[in-house]
């Protein structure tokens, strides 16, 4: 297990290097400068001086090397605009936004993979329909406008919940953006585990086992589920990564203090080490995400942790 | 007469009328919001130039000046006298002896010559240094040629003699948040940005990044009885349905309006009332590039003036926010004359002039916008047919907003749209027309007309105020006639007020920027 762990680990490197180049690159080709959009009539000597301050005036390899060498030490850079460190900046958004990200994950998948069972057992049945119907439906609304008819509902119609803010991080806060993010994972999960367990069910083991007068539920539990979970578990470990993404509109409707809302501002701003972090942060997250999923693959189906 | 220009919402007015009638509540708290990004950029107010972050900075900070709505320009506020000599140029402020920093400690005149230095460096690039620069000697420490502002002197802990480029009224420079004062020992400091010192009425409590900024009240604060609040917060709402949803669930006490929620709020009848607007110190308008042939002549630019149904374009697509543009001085400039007429819609006219010049069959220019609801792309696709019907084609270039701005100061375009402060200060507005303000400092067009100049330069060195605005208003008109800009309109800002906040202010130079101490909170707003 520690070899594929060390495995998997290695595979990240590459990765980690090709979105960090990747971003350096757009960035430095990008129209539109942080020196320019500083200030509205700076000299040319002054904005020298300034780039010469930031580092600007070095060429590009340049700039992307010694970014290279501070990132091996952990150190993220200079925020062009807040002359704050990126780290700090970031330390002060990740929570709020994992604290989002993983409840909505939950949600999408409380519901979201029971229902797509429930529906998969009676393919055709009313449960199934209706399942079907809401999956759909989840899938195909806008965030911005599911998010709005929540906060008109709950918190200007039936005054239950807040309609935007932080609060003090409690539950009552969090609610709305959650579901708001959550619904179409949760979907997507109902459609993707009915279609995983239908294609199971009518697998040669699966008819094996009946034959051989296996109960439906020992059936449904020891061989329909745990080969569901592998493909379930890739749809968790992808999604985790788009709703890192995606919570970027959330944060913006609900004023959620997440890394979504740094990274806009970042980009509009032309803060490059800001936008760099900020995007470095959330791919190791996706990265750290799936690769703990490759480990699960690993306690669900032992035949994958020995490949 | 200030007040006779700035235009008043029904209850706008009631608003301020009963806030007069009654006497300010001591307590409560002020429920702002921020609508302008989903951050704020900094807590370093000297780093920041967006109108987001002087929303909370007038809570947390004081400058030499402060803007006075109801008077419509800068007054003193760290000082309480300014003695000028050197034939208007010396300015020798005597500061009050009565401003506390949020950290006990007595402002000084060190204080201001820190801050002021301080913002001249010119490898930070801090955006307030278009306003110190107008002290002697403070580009050379820009430029990294002097330590020191020669033009600023300490003549004890509370004078401080400052010596100007030009002749000016300083109030207009020294104003903003971006020239706020700070604590000497303290701004230096690494741990400032995380948690600001200033000397406005309220105090530093929490930031949440992307989220709120909290204040409370400083008991120390000079003006006797003030702030009446206890506490400020300031949300970031860049979202306007999601303001509008807060708002009417009475979670927010103030809520910038667009277009759309300007029109819905109009024909609420329970919203109606909470409506203050105010015609803000900008223009909007269409920057004609002159080294592009058609548009070095007059009469093509006179020609688009006339082809465009500027009216149409504010009354349908603008849903009525904002003011006809007469000319390039805004409604509630000092030097607005209201005398003046906007081009009317005569595409015949148009056409005529067009062949006058040379151009019986039109041309084709390209114009790069942004996707501004109130002056980008919506306008621009407006405004295509109506070109179009004089023979004039126009080719969209759609860029991001920062970039835009880039391209404007750049001169790489031929025709842009774009929003420009035109105000406080007249004589600063219009002398970004002036032959000698460079292009990348705001004269965008690179206008140059030696009568325009003339003018400029007679207004100011003009000691009569009132002499001084007869000859902006004569430059003013001369812009007109020459149209370097299809003069599009003036901002109307409107902001929606809940009935329980009084006394705010309808400031012209940015309705979101509030004096907090003077607003203050009844009995019957639901915040604690």
């Amino acid at each position: 297990m520690l070899s594929f762990l060390f495995r998997r680990l290695l595979q990240t490197i590459p990765t980690v290097l090709a979105v960090v180049a990747l971003v350096f690159v757009l960035f430095s080709v990008a129209p539109g400068s942080i020196v320019s959009s500083m200030s509205d009539d700076s000299d040319p000597q002054v904005e020298l001086r300034m780039k010469q301050q930031l580092g600007l005036d070095q060429p590009v390899y340049a700039r992307f090397g010694a970014y290279i060498a501070k990132l091996a030490t952990g150190d993220f850079g200079t925020s062009f605009r807040t002359r704050e460190p990126v780290t700090t900046m970031i330390a002060k958004r990740i929570w709020p936004t994992l604290q989002l990200v993983f409840a909505a994950m939950a949600l999408a998948v409380v519901i979201g993979v029971p229902l797509g069972f429930v529906a998969a057992l009676k393919p055709g049945g009313i449960v199934d329909t209706l399942a079907m119907v809401v999956a759909v439906s989840g899938l195909s609304i806008a965030k911005f406008w599911l998010g709005l008819v929540l906060m008109y509902f709950f918190a200007l119609k039936l005054g239950w919940l807040p309609s935007f803010g932080y609060g003090d991080g409690g539950l009552k806060y969090l609610i709305l953006p959650a579901v708001t993010l959550g619904v179409s994972p949760m979907a997507l999960f109902a459609r993707t585990t009915r279609a995983a367990v239908l294609e199971i069910m009518t697998a040669d083991f699966v008819r094996t086992a009946r034959s051989k007068g296996m109960s439906e539920t020992r059936v449904v539990k020891w061989h329909v589920m745990r080969n569901a979970l592998v493909i379930i578990l890739t749809t968790v470990g992808l999604q985790f990564g788009a709703l890192m993404g995606q919570a970027v509109v959330v944060e913006k409707l609900f004023s959620w203090p997440g890394i979504g809302s740094l990274l806009v501002d970042s980009v509009l701003q032309r803060d490059i080490p800001a936008v760099q972090g900020s995007i470095l942060v959330v791919v190791l997250a996706f990265l750290a995400i799936n690769l703990l999923i490759d480990l699960l693959y690993g306690v669900i189906d032992p035949r994958i942790r020995y490949a | 007469m200030f007040r006779m220009m700035v235009v008043v919402a029904g209850l706008g007015l009631a608003l301020a009328g009963s806030a007069e009638a009654q006497s300010p509540r001591k307590g409560g708290t002020i429920r702002m919001t921020a609508p302008y990004g989903s951050s704020f950029t900094s807590l370093d107010i000297h780093t920041t130039q967006r109108a987001q972050d002087e929303i909370y900075a007038k809570a947390l900070h004081r400058s030499l000046y402060i803007w006075n709505s109801a008077e419509g320009k800068p007054v003193l506020e760290l000082a309480k006298e300014d003695v000028v000599s050197g034939g208007g140029l010396v300015h020798t402020f005597k500061l009050r002896d009565d401003a506390y920093f949020h950290n006990g400690r007595k402002m000084t005149a060190d204080d201001v010559i820190w801050s002021y230095t301080r913002i001249m460096d010119g490898t930070k690039a801090y955006p307030g240094a278009r306003f110190v620069r107008v002290i002697e000697g403070a580009a050379a420490v820009e430029k990294g040629q002097a330590k020191e502002i020669s033009g600023l002197k300490k003549i004890d802990d509370f004078t401080v003699e400052m010596k100007l480029t030009e002749k000016v009224e300083p109030g207009f420079y020294f104003f903003t948040a971006l020239t706020s004062i700070y604590p000497a020992d303290e701004g230096a400091k690494e741990s400032f940005i995380q948690k600001p010192i200033g000397l406005g009425p309220f105090k530093f409590v929490e930031h949440v990044p992307g989220s709120r900024i909290v204040l409370e009240r400083w008991d120390r604060f000079y003006k006797p009885g003030k702030p009446y609040a206890d506490k400020v917060t300031v949300s970031i709402m860049a979202e306007a349905a999601a303001r509008d949803v807060a708002f009417r669930n009475k979670e927010i006490d103030t809520s910038v309006l667009g277009p759309a929620q300007y029109v819905a709020y109009q024909s609420d009848a329970g919203l109606k009332g909470t409506i203050v607007e105010v015609a803000e110190v900008f223009t909007r308008y269409m920057g004609m590039n002159p080294s592009f042939k058609p548009f070095a002549d007059k009469r093509v630019r006179q020609a688009i003036n006339y082809a465009i149904d500027t009216d149409l374009i504010i009354n349908k697509l603008v849903k009525g926010k904002a003011y006809r543009a007469t000319s390039w001085l805004p409604l509630t400039s000092p030097a607005y004359d209201k005398a003046m007429k906007p081009y009317a819609y005569d595409p015949a006219k148009a056409k005529q002039l067009l062949t006058e010049a040379g151009y019986p069959n039109g041309f084709e220019f390209e114009w790069t916008t942004s996707q501004n609801e109130s002056w980008g792309l919506p306008i621009v696709s407006a405004v295509i047919p109506m070109l179009d019907k004089v023979g004039i084609k126009v080719k969209v270039k759609q860029v991001e907003t920062a970039v835009l701005a880039e391209v404007v100061r750049s001169g790489e375009y031929q025709a842009f749209i774009y929003s420009q402060a035109s105000g406080p200060d007249p004589l600063a507005a219009l002398k970004c027309f002036h032959s000698s303000t460079p292009q990348p400092a705001c004269n965008y067009m690179t206008y140059k007309n030696a009568e325009f100049d003339k003018i400029i330069d007679e207004a100011g060195k003009a000691d009569d105020a009132a002499k001084r605005t007869e000859l902006l208003q004569k430059a003013n008109a001369l812009l007109y006639e020459e149209a370097p800009v299809w003069f599009f309109n003036y901002n109307k800002a409107v902001m929606a007020v809940q009935p329980w906040l009084h006394g705010v202010q309808l400031n012209a130079t940015e309705l979101t920027h509030q004096n907090v101490e003077d607003i203050w909170v009844d009995e019957t707003s639901p915040a604690k």
